[in-house]
């Protein structure tokens, strides 16, 4: 006799009605929807949900569904004419600050979305899109911060009255030549009291006293992750500008930078886009004047230039610069620790540092503001051409009243909340002079190729499956017809692991799952042999199941292993799509052992297990 | 229905030496193709600029060609891609190292202008020092794969078991790249892919021969090593080959069925599926033999109970300390 426990079955009922719920997502495709995410890359106010029902409700239009995370809010429509529509509302109604875009949303049934079911996520080689590996110039990077160093030397020398006869940079050190011994002490007393990033070492030239400095290394570390950091929060600033639906842009390596647009068709746009440049300014605000007045009468005065403040006023700024973004080595968000209150900390350069504290010294008491300077790519048509212009978009981000003056480092303090004080050091960074990045990869697929992956994809899946379930049903008949349960069952597993996991499925990976469900029936084949090898040894039909099954486990085992071996290697050496074929593999080999040799026991038992006497087994 | 007769008894090892000098011939075959013809890189791993265009209508090479040139390229090739409709155009890296990736940018307005209607159904740009990373990368994914192996062989076989195995993935992997090579199919990151599902392959096949060795040499008490690996092939024949067409008939599904893109990966493991079958039959057991594979080699070392319930008593001196 061949029985199961009854926990065995409803173990095995369990898996099975919790693969088909996660994996049924899949089958019910997508609706439009429309998108809302903050065109600074902000984390989104929970407001926007009740504004974005509140303008659908007033345009008559039936929201379906929404999905809110702190990126994006999600508002699924019935219709493309509605999914227009809202969009046109919500971009009037939000203005600037937030990017509207076309988006579908998958179309799961709320009972399901409510237990967290959702499709698999497709890869660009399937929806269409770009993908971009970008590199930060590190070297650029590095030769920029020694040069500042420079610069920083140079000012404390002059600062402190010490002759020196030049300071210079030698690839990635500094080297600082004097014309005494007593200079040079108090060089180096200055240097490692002002500058602590360096260390430093005397050597003697022939006629000189020299200095060489040398950046400390966690303190390059930092600079490179900054020059990183800084170049993901531009590109997503600048993503934003595109209007992209899902937008991913993250970091790979110490150096690179992974943009991926799904949807994306035009690689020459969006590159554009994703070179713009972005810097700031710092200025003083014109307090002899009323903008009010200068606003009302267009009449500005000369020195001065009319901007609009953060929360919409009219304000002055003097056409004098105090310090750009070029200047500005690092910008962070923390809090007071006397007050608590939020601030932001600011690190200028030395040829800033000077400005500023010229500026400070005179104007205490005064306001000072930040100007957030984008170029904007645009293309216009213009009779009948298409002309790329850009435009030049300006934003006052910050004012503040200087307290007291300062020079190299200072606060902003003042601020409403954490989240505007980090926020506005985002912009700072956004700003700041930025290492250069180079496209070292483009993959771009388009909507054609896309779809055509995907119906080729799907076709070969279901001939491939097909094959199979016939070659099996008629070489193991019933036997065979249980292990084609067993592969189907395996299919729908994968898919649903697949979607938890929330796994890009791409092409490469779609090849997994064919190759799949050609091995998977190996762990099957390899039972049913050895079960009728052991009917011709005269075993009768009973102890023949029970000994291919348990004779057959540890050759599934071992030749399992070895495969999923050769799977993890690839997952790990493996990049984008070529991950997606290790992910599907490996999940296909843990799931076939699942249901090749736990379910199909299962079903076999049920079918012979119980009887008495067993006089053959169609096999 | 039986495909394989129950009870084959194919003398596989009286046969092993023309086995190992038809193997000598295709590796050396193989080692001569690598040489003169070498392989087909392609993009991935070349670095250069490759855009796929769909056309309304089959389009003129030569009309595509000179376009390109005036365009002011040089060193490009432009083929077919599966379709007539459809055009691949090949620059080559250099012109990507001097222009970056806007390389792509002209010669996709070059074509619009023969047909506005033309579709870029692909553009892919991979900078030279990415290239020489991936090539790196694929190499080592190929040494870690076989390391990791040995040793997963060696834990649950023996030395020679693993090194019987390796012998063999080995074996396969040149004799595919041989004919990767003489075919000049476009060697690509999928074709890396299937270069190591073929090894998961090929020595899944392997395992499970040597699996029934390892169990024939604990329970029968007759037979030499030969006559025992005869035994065991025979017997695990017609799962061999049950298992090698499922997994081809997928693969054949993919190769035509899948579109241009996956066609060499397709390619790569129907070609891997054959060389790991028959070397997992021919090759594997052979090699472990030739390093003097004995009884005693695998004696349990410690009682493995419910796995092997039949197992007779065998002779102490069969025992393994």
């Amino acid at each position: 006799m061949n029985r199961y426990a009854p926990w065995k079955y409803i173990l095995l009922i369990m898996v099975l009605v919790v693969g088909v719920l996660y994996a049924l997502p899949n089958l019910f495709g997508d609706d439009p929807a429309v998108q809302i995410s903050s065109a600074r890359g902000f984390d989104l106010d929970p407001a926007v949900e009740t504004l974005g029902m509140d303008v659908a409700e007033r345009r008559g239009i039936e929201i379906r569904a929404t999905d809110f995370t702190p990126q994006r809010l999600m508002l699924t429509v019935n219709s493309s004419e509605d999914q227009l529509a809202l969009a046109d509302a919500l971009r009037d109604e939000l203005g600037d600050a937030y990017v509207v875009a076309l988006n579908l949303a998958p179309a799961t049934p709320a009972w399901l979305r409510a237990i967290n079911a959702s499709p698999m996520v497709l890869g660009l080689d399937l929806q269409g899109g770009v993908h971009f590996l970008m590199e930060v110039d590190m070297e650029t990077a590095r030769s920029q911060q020694i040069e500042r160093f420079v610069d920083d030397i140079r000012n404390l020398l002059r600062d402190e009255r010490i002759r020196y006869r030049s300071v210079r940079a030698e690839r990635d050190q500094l080297v600082v030549e004097l014309r005494t011994e007593e200079d040079r002490q108090e060089a180096l007393r200055n240097i490692s009291r002002d500058l602590e990033e360096l260390e430093t070492e005397t050597f003697d030239g022939s006629e000189t006293f020299n200095i060489r400095a040398r950046v400390r290394t966690e303190v390059m570390d930092d600079l490179q992750r900054t020059a990183l950091q800084q170049n993901i929060t531009a590109l997503r600033n600048r993503v934003n500008e595109l209007g992209v639906a899902e937008p991913i842009i993250q970091q790979q390596g110490a150096e690179r930078i992974v943009v991926q647009l799904p949807g994306v068709q035009d690689t020459a746009e969006a590159k554009r886009i994703l070179g713009s440049t972005a810097t700031l300014e710092y200025r003083a605000v014109d307090e002899q004047n009323d903008p009010f007045e200068a606003q009302r009468t267009g009449r500005v005065p000369p020195q001065s230039r009319l901007y609009t403040d953060e929360v919409g006023n009219p304000i002055l700024l003097s056409r004098r610069l105090i310090a750009s973004g070029d200047n500005l080595i690092m910008a962070g968000a923390g809090f007071d620790q006397q007050t608590g209150s939020p601030k932001v900390d600011v690190t200028l350069d030395a040829v800033g540092a000077r400005r500023m504290f010229e500026f400070t010294r005179e104007n205490v008491g005064n306001r000072m503001a930040v100007v957030f300077i984008e170029q904007r790519p645009e293309t216009r048509m213009i009779d009948g051409e298409e002309v790329r212009t850009s435009r030049r978009v300006e934003e006052v981000i910050s004012v503040a009243t200087v307290r007291e003056p300062f020079g190299r480092t200072f606060q902003t303090t003042g601020l409403e909340s954490a989240r505007s004080a980090s926020q506005l050091a985002l912009l700072l960074r956004a700003g700041a002079l930025a290492a250069p990045i180079e496209i070292i990869e483009e993959r771009t697929v388009g909507p054609s190729l896309g779809r055509d992956n995907i119906e080729q994809g799907f076709n070969s899946v279901i001939i491939g499956f097909v094959l199979v379930l016939v070659v099996m049903g008629v070489y193991y008949k019933v036997f065979g017809l249980v292990a084609n349960l067993a592969l189907t069952a395996n299919l729908v597993l994968i898919v649903a692991m697949l979607s938890m996991l929330g796994a890009t499925l791409t092409l490469p990976g779609i090849a997994g799952i064919v190759l799949t469900v050609g091995m998977a029936v190996d762990a099957n084949v390899l039972i049913f042999e050895r079960i009728r090898e052991e009917l011709r040894l005269g075993n009768t039909p009973q102890a023949a199941i029970r000994a291919g099954y348990e004779k057959a486990f540890s050759t599934i085992a071992d030749a399992n292993v070895t495969t999923l071996i050769a799977a993890v290697v690839l997952f790990m050496f493996g990049t984008g799509p070529i991950k997606g074929f290790a992910v599907t593999l490996s999940l296909g080999i843990v799931t076939s052992m699942f249901t090749a040799i736990f379910g199909t026991r299962g079903v076999v038992n049920l079918i012979y297990g119980g009887r008495k006497r067993v006089s053959a087994l169609a096999i | 229905m039986d495909i394989i007769k129950n009870d084959t008894h194919i003398d596989f090892m009286a046969r092993r030496k023309v086995a190992l000098v038809f193997s000598a011939i295709l590796m050396v075959a193989s080692i001569a193709s690598l040489g003169v013809r070498g392989l087909n890189f392609g993009l991935d791993f070349t670095g250069g600029t490759l855009i796929e265009f769909g056309f309304p209508e089959a389009p003129d090479l030569g009309d595509i060609r000179s376009r390109l040139g005036e365009a002011g390229y040089e060193n490009y090739t432009v083929q077919n891609f599966g379709t007539a409709r459809d055009i691949v155009v090949r620059l080559p890296a250099e012109v990507a190292a001097e222009e970056g990736a806007d390389v792509s940018t002209a010669a996709i307005e070059a074509m619009s202008r023969i047909d506005a209607g033309v579709d870029v159904r692909r553009v892919e740009f991979v900078g030279p020092q990415i290239g020489a990373e991936l090539a790196n990368q694929g190499g080592l994914a190929m040494l870690y794969a076989l390391v990791g192996i040995l040793l997963y062989v060696s834990f649950r076989f023996q030395w020679r078991f693993a090194v019987g195995s390796v012998a063999a993935l080995m074996h396969d992997v040149l004799i595919v790249l041989g004919l990767l090579s003489l075919f000049q199919v476009s060697f690509d990151l999928t074709v890396v892919a299937a270069l190591l599902a073929t090894i998961g392959y090929s020595l899944n096949d392997t395992i499970v021969v040597y699996d029934r060795l390892r169990e024939n040499f604990r329970t029968k008490r007759k037979g030499s090593a030969v006559d025992l690996t005869n035994l065991s092939i025979n017997q695990m024949l017609s799962r061999t080959v049950m298992t090698s067409m499922t997994t081809l008939l997928v693969l054949v599904a993919l190769f035509y069925f899948g579109g241009e893109i996956i066609h060499a990966f397709a390619y790569t493991l129907i070609m891997g599926v054959i060389v790991g079958t028959y070397s997992s039959i021919f090759i594997a057991s052979n090699a472990a033999i030739v390093l003097g594979v004995s009884r005693q080699d695998l004696m349990p070392v410690e009682k493995e109970g419910a796995d092997q319930p039949d197992t007779e008593v065998l002779p102490a001196r069969f025992r393994n300390s």
